[in-house]
């Protein structure tokens, strides 16, 4: 195998580690994402409790469907959906050998992230015009925070995957296994910023 | 995904047809999950309704796309310790309603 920086940085990443039997990478994601589920889960547990404890939710009466746009959430669902289809054939394509249709997939996964940031921010700015802010009730104040917390993740995702699609390919030319598991790990985080959505649209909009 | 890294692409491609299938499985919940929002079923029962749906959806996204079913037990383990810290975070605020409810 070539050597390359990386390699210096941090071992096993593509030999599977003796212990754990995986590379150390895609250990790393997967306890950082242990992390997430707890700060995610945390927040959870205080929505359950404010909500179980309010003689009315949402407080201002009424169901949180008709407060909250189902429409455009449904819309944002299958957009986080299809991204992590791209993302899984972005993964795939350069399992596959194929760079060119990698770049196609990753593009199209970040252009996603994109539209559910732009439908994202029509809904916030629509609730803010109506003087709907996180200081309003406890309702508004977990929607914003779960919501904005979900949105800042997203964020996160789509400077990762840029990278990946842009300056981080330089690995490929390198190390094509590790340009892979990167992508993999890029992968891993995406799919739980998605599942974490899974769960929010209907706790927050239908329930 | 251990088992399918000594494939040939070729062999790789054939196994890409579950992701598709988990794909549509995943937008056909969603439409289910709003279409059941609409019938306003009372609320216990709505919201187990649309619990399990979003556990199975997200069962379907960690098994499939992050390939949770054919992952290496030191993975299990982390995330078996994760689930046990949530409920328990989910459970210990029931003890403050407890203890508010005695004074």
């Amino acid at each position: 195998m070539a050597a390359h920086p990386a390699d210096a940085l941090i071992p096993h990443t593509v030999e599977p580690h003796p212990v754990t039997g995986i590379p150390n990478g895609k250990f790393g994601i997967w306890l950082f994402l242990a992390s997430e589920v707890m700060l995610f889960g945390a927040l959870f547990s205080s929505y359950v409790l404010i909500r179980t404890q309010a003689p009315h939710w949402p407080p201002e009466g009424g169901l949180s469907s008709e407060i909250l746009n189902v429409p455009l959430a449904t819309v944002n669902t299958a957009v986080l959906i299809t991204s992590s289809i791209t993302m899984v054939l972005a993964w795939a394509s350069c399992k596959m050998g194929r760079i060119d249709r990698f770049r196609l997939w990753m593009g199209g996964t970040v252009a996603l992230a994109f539209v559910f940031l732009v439908i994202k921010y029509f809904e916030y700015t629509h609730k803010f015009h109506d003087g709907h802010f996180p200081s309003t009730n406890n309702f508004y104040a977990i929607y914003f925070t779960l919501t904005g917390l979900h949105g800042l993740h997203v964020i996160g995702g789509i400077i990762v995957n840029t990278f990946l699609l842009t300056k981080g390919t330089w690995l490929w030319k390198v190390d094509r296994e590790h340009f892979t598991n990167r992508v993999e790990n890029a992968g891993l985080y995406w799919h739980f910023v998605d599942l974490v959505w899974i769960f929010l649209f209907p706790s927050l909009y239908l329930l | 995904m251990a088992e399918t890294a000594e494939h040939s692409p070729e062999e790789f491609k054939k196994h890409l047809g579950k992701y598709y299938v988990v794909f549509v499985a995943l937008l056909c919940l969603t439409a289910i999950t709003v279409g059941v929002s609409y019938l306003h079923l009372n609320r216990p029962l709505a919201i187990t309704v649309a619990l399990i749906i979003a556990t199975v959806k997200a069962g379907m996204v960690a098994g499939v796309f992050m390939h949770l079913i054919s992952e290496k037990k030191v993975i299990y383990a982390v995330l078996i310790l994760t689930a046990a810290f949530f409920l328990l975070v989910l459970l210990l605020p029931s003890f403050t309603i407890f203890e508010s409810v005695a004074v």
